[in-house]
């Protein structure tokens, strides 16, 4: 394609700020993830200190590594992509600078909070009411940069990646501000202004739609930015995008009464929610076709660059979580897998394989392109990175699976007197290997993301070199 | 759920599925022209879109999928006040899947309940069965050797709030005990020495040792008199009423700890404990046999043995 639009000066400091920190808040909120799991497999390390009990760090870790990590990447990714992509610089400077400050104060403020004990007990929405108001203000912030800089844009249409981006920006504030309705008793308490089935429904609305505006549609932006770009292919089928954005962000608001089968919330909602979960399959496959098939004609890449398997090794834990997604969401299913580790598997071969490899991907395009340097300090430990990862993350996810089916079926084996054959402490003794060989898988992840780290630092110590690669692509 | 609510659910569940249905419709048919061309001519910093049409495959997912949604709101209930033409609720499911297995077991039973307590005990199959009931019910907080912890009674000792024998057991277990100590400190004196004055003596109840430590003498006659207050349901000399479920003090079993602080603050700020009912959980018959499992803990089984019934 043509180059000849030149390119104006684009604000990359406020990106550089949010892909460090990324990078820097990965190894913490995954550091407190692998305390937690020690503490699983081993409950004396929480030295009965209460700040250090898992009920207090587990938000903290889930926290840290969805909005800390992930959040930072996705704020710093979508400046970028918007940016290049709008072919306009971000608009309103200040109040993107804000929005990073504010993140972090959020962040921070997450950190101190959490581990005292200052809570407001909905699982990822764990903030009290004063942190609730600054993500407000953060998030209605970054959607006035983001929609400004796409207003401003030189290019007639918006790219793909933007749409995601946006849907993700626009559902959640909605979703943020519509399960965090509390009223306040003191500084740090309020109570949802929900009761009893309603605030779970409320609740797991938010929840999974978090899963979705978050951690899909967000870094499904993010895919279809750095993809194309390392891969140096066109995307493969813009209809495709256009059939699963809609149905995706159409269907992904229904999900959210699967966490609540066979429960106190009528039967109706729940048959609605496990139809929409099962009709989801198919929009979630679309964006893993999509990134996949853009390599169609460059497989031999696979081969020799270490960023684009991390990216495709991404998308293929995105299509199998979001193939086991649906199938657990299936009441008899879910009557086997509600409450056991194969969630916290399920989780995690989204969260470890999807969000953080493709997190990772990105950041590897990005880092040598934000600061000016040719490329980065070492493709070996990038490679070397790639293996940790997916070696950390098998293990994770499969001794989840095997603990989490055997919690299962364990629960429900019954003898001819009609007494259930195993009590709690019988079946929790058998998990303790599971949680051992877990706990290996995240300290082999950890691993990773602390060379990526050293990779990253080394990479700014070097020269600056501008003659590196940039987004020039070449046509089919 | 009103008209109003029902028609709203059903309305957009059908605008949802018919508008991906017809998304799939108007992005899988493609012209000649459109097709000839490589790409769609956009290029977004220097990234291109060819336009391949959807995958056969996926759009045979997609569509199957859709199929199922249909099919399934036809026969469970979800389309609003619509109970689905197979008529399932959950509730029913619960219901007949327990009356399945009231079926099964209820002869076992009926037959352990013809047996009193006290010679149940001579059979090990029932006694099996009750320790199964008792994991499954009582081990959450009496634990899985019955030795219980702070707070929740030690059930394989002879120590016994409310009686032990197989009747006392039966109505612990049916109806619950809801134990309540008040906070007796304003009662005795409202001080801080007079409460370590009373925790004192009352230790020294079941430690005659403690009686001879320090200056323990002199706090044991300060608290003596102030004691009455405590006998209205401890009983003068301390050794409890279990028509009340007052524990003995003078025993060596401490329900609550029996360290100094433990005691200072069970006066300070008294205790409730709770056992709860069972009558709604369980059938009458396995509350026969479990308390047969929890007599059995604190009684020998006849050494001579019976055949099993």
């Amino acid at each position: 394609m043509e180059n000849a639009v030149a390119s104006p000066p684009y604000n990359y400091k406020v990106v550089q700020q949010f892909t460090i920190m990324s990078v820097v808040w990965g190894i913490v909120g995954m550091l407190v993830g692998v305390i937690i799991a020690a503490q699983l497999a081993w409950p004396a390390l929480n030295f009965n200190i209460p700040w250090l009990s898992f009920g207090r760090l587990r938000p903290l870790h889930t926290n840290a590594v969805i909005f800390a990590f992930g959040g930072s990447a996705l704020i710093g990714t979508s400046y970028y992509v918007v940016q290049r992509t709008c072919n306009a610089v971000l608009a309103f400077p200040k109040l993107a600078a804000f929005t990073f400050w504010g993140w972090q104060v959020v962040i921070v403020a997450a950190a101190i909070t959490l581990p005292l004990g200052y809570t407001s007990a909905k699982e990822y929405a764990e903030l009290e009411w004063p942190i609730d108001i600054l993500i407000t203000l953060v998030w209605v912030s970054y959607a006035i940069v983001f929609f400004g800089t796409i207003a401003k844009r030189k290019q007639a249409h918006i790219y793909v990646a933007n749409w995601f981006y946006g849907a993700f920006i626009i559902a959640i504030a909605l979703l943020h501000v519509v399960n965090n309705l509390e009223i306040p008793v003191s500084a740090w308490k309020s109570y949802s202004v929900y009761a009893g089935t309603i605030d779970a429904m409320v609740q797991w609305w938010y929840g999974h739609n978090a899963v979705g505006f978050f951690l899909t549609a967000g870094f499904l932006g993010m895919m279809y930015y750095y993809i194309p770009v390392q891969a140096q292919r066109p995307v493969y089928s813009y209809r495709l995008s256009i059939v699963h954005f809609w149905a995706l962000i159409a269907v992904y608001m229904w999900a959210g009464p699967h966490h609540l089968h066979y429960s106190s919330l009528p039967d109706w909602a729940q048959s609605v929610g496990m139809v929409f979960s099962i009709v989801l399959l198919a929009p979630s496959w679309g964006g893993m076709i999509n990134g996949m098939m853009t390599l169609s004609g460059a497989w031999h890449k696979l081969r020799t660059d270490p960023i684009i398997r991390f990216m495709i090794v991404a998308l293929s834990f995105y299509g199998m979580s979001t193939f086991e997604g649906p199938m657990m969401s299936i009441k008899t299913v879910n009557a086997l897998s509600h409450n056991t580790d194969w969630t916290i598997g399920h989780v995690h071969s989204g969260a470890l394989g999807w969000v953080a490899m493709i997190t990772i991907g990105a950041t590897y395009v990005m880092v040598p392109r934000l600061f000016g340097r040719k490329q980065m300090y070492s493709i070996a430990w990038i490679n070397a990175h790639f293996w940790l990862s997916t070696i950390g993350t098998v293990l994770y996810i499969a001794s989840m699976w095997v603990s989490g089916i055997m919690q299962g079926l364990m629960w429900r084996a019954v003898n001819t007197d009609g007494t259930l054959t195993f009590n709690f402490v019988q079946e929790l003794v058998e998990r303790q290997p599971f949680y051992v060989i877990r706990l290996l898988g995240g300290v082999i992840f950890l691993a990773g993301m602390i060379l990526m780290a050293v990779n990253v630092y080394k990479t700014l110590r070097g020269e600056r070199d501008t003659h590196g690669a940039d987004n020039v692509l070449q046509t089919a | 759920m009103s008209n109003f609510w029902s028609w709203f659910i059903i309305v957009i569940v059908a605008i949802n599925l018919l508008g991906c249905a017809g998304l799939l419709l108007w992005n899988n048919s493609i012209s000649a022209e459109e097709a000839a061309k490589e790409t769609t001519g956009h290029s977004f910093d220097g990234i291109v879109e060819r336009n391949s049409p959807l995958p056969r495959w996926w759009l045979g997912l997609f569509i199957g999928t859709l199929i199922f949604a249909c099919v399934y709101l036809a026969l469970y209930p979800g389309l609003g006040k619509f109970e689905g033409m197979l008529g399932w609720t959950s509730a029913s499911q619960y219901d007949s899947e327990v009356a399945l297995v009231e079926r099964q077991t209820g002869p076992l039973f009926e037959q352990y309940a013809q047996v009193p307590i006290e010679e149940l005990i001579n059979y090990p199959e029932a006694l099996a069965v009750g320790g199964r009931l008792f994991a499954n019910n009582c081990a959450i907080c009496h634990g899985s050797d019955a030795r219980g912890a702070k707070g929740y009674p030690n059930l394989a000792d002879d120590v016994w709030l409310y009686g032990g024998s197989a009747e006392q057991i039966v109505t612990t277990i049916t109806a619950g005990r809801q134990g309540m100590m008040p906070p007796m400190a304003a009662a005795i004196g409202n001080t801080d020495d007079a409460v370590r004055d009373m925790a004192i003596y009352v230790q020294s109840l079941s430690r005659p040792d403690v009686a001879n430590k320090g200056s323990n003498a002199a706090a044991i006659e300060r608290a003596k008199p102030k004691f009455v207050m405590c006998a209205a349901c401890h009983g003068p000399d301390g050794s409890g009423n279990q028509m009340l479920g007052a524990p003995n003090l003078t025993d060596a079993s401490w329900l609550y700890g029996p360290r100094l602080e433990d005691i200072e603050y069970t006066i300070r700020n008294g205790r409730s404990g709770h056992m709860p009912a069972h009558e709604n959980l369980l059938t009458k018959e396995r509350i026969h046999v479990i308390s047969a499992y929890v007599y059995s803990l604190s009684h020998k089984p006849d050494t001579k043995g019976l055949p099993s019934p």
